[in-house]
């Protein structure tokens, strides 16, 4: 699919970085002009994510992770969040709902919302040497709102 | 994120207000358990109708609150979360577990 416009971020794994991920998707989002919910969806997948990336990646140390976000032609936004972690042993067993690695203030429930709320989802990740959550969505064109 | 609670009658109700995401969620946790165990309550209900935001670490705040409760052989619910919440709710099944009610108009998605 052809690109469109991009922007790259990178920042350090740090929490309250969370909050301005997920600002920042809906921000670059925006030119596509989705509906309230489809911007409530973007932000809950990005923030899956990049909690994901925080919590596993690097549990014990502040690493990097890069989030790209793509328009691609179609109205169809294209998610990217990688991080240069740990990786996870069994992608297949970390997908199933309730299944997580992490403490009391994880669910499992991450991917299982990451799935819901996009389109396409597709995890590509090695031990010791990180993961990439790669999320599409086509936002619906509003025809006469304009 | 920001935390209030009022109790009457052996009912317990906490208002959450804000972002409710990981960064947030292991204080939300200790401060709902606090509540509980201050209060020692038959009910306690989780009002979402102030949070901007949630994703599944609002999931894991309800099932720890849940267990809790349950602990104490008392009851939980999930009052007025806003759409996007109800969202997250609705796709993690938590409304299986812990009964959610709706003021929102349209209801559920």
């Amino acid at each position: 699919m052809k690109e469109q416009n991009y922007i790259k971020l990178e920042f350090p794994s740090r929490s309250c970085n969370e909050a301005f991920a997920r600002a920042a998707a809906a921000a670059f989002a925006a030119q596509l002009d989705p509906s309230m919910e489809e911007l409530g969806d973007i932000r809950t997948a990005v923030s899956e994510a990049v909690t994901n990336a925080i919590v596993h990646a690097y549990p014990d140390t502040i690493g990097r992770i890069s989030m790209r976000l793509r328009i691609l032609e179609g109205q169809t936004l294209e998610i990217s969040v990688r991080d240069w972690g740990c990786g996870i042993e069994n992608v297949e067993q970390a997908r199933k709902p309730l299944y997580t690695t992490g403490g009391h203030e994880r669910s499992g429930m991450g991917f299982t919302i990451m799935e819901s709320f996009m389109d396409k989802l597709r995890v590509r990740s090695a031990p010791g040497r990180g993961t990439t959550v790669v999320m599409r969505r086509a936002i619906c064109p509003r025809i006469g709102l304009k | 994120m920001t935390i209030s609670s009022s109790c009457s009658a052996g009912r317990l109700t906490v208002y959450l207000s804000g972002e409710l995401d990981h960064h947030e969620a292991r204080y939300t946790v200790e401060a709902i358990e606090e509540l509980i165990e201050e209060y020692l309550p038959r009910d306690c209900v989780l009002d979402l109708s102030g949070l901007s935001f949630m994703d599944s670490s609002g999931i894991a705040v309800i099932v720890r609150a849940m267990e809790r409760m349950r602990a104490l052989r008392g009851r939980i619910s999930v009052e007025n979360p806003p759409r996007q919440a109800l969202r997250v709710i609705d796709a993690a099944g938590i409304d299986r577990l812990v009964p959610v009610s709706s003021g929102q108009a349209g209801g559920l998605l």
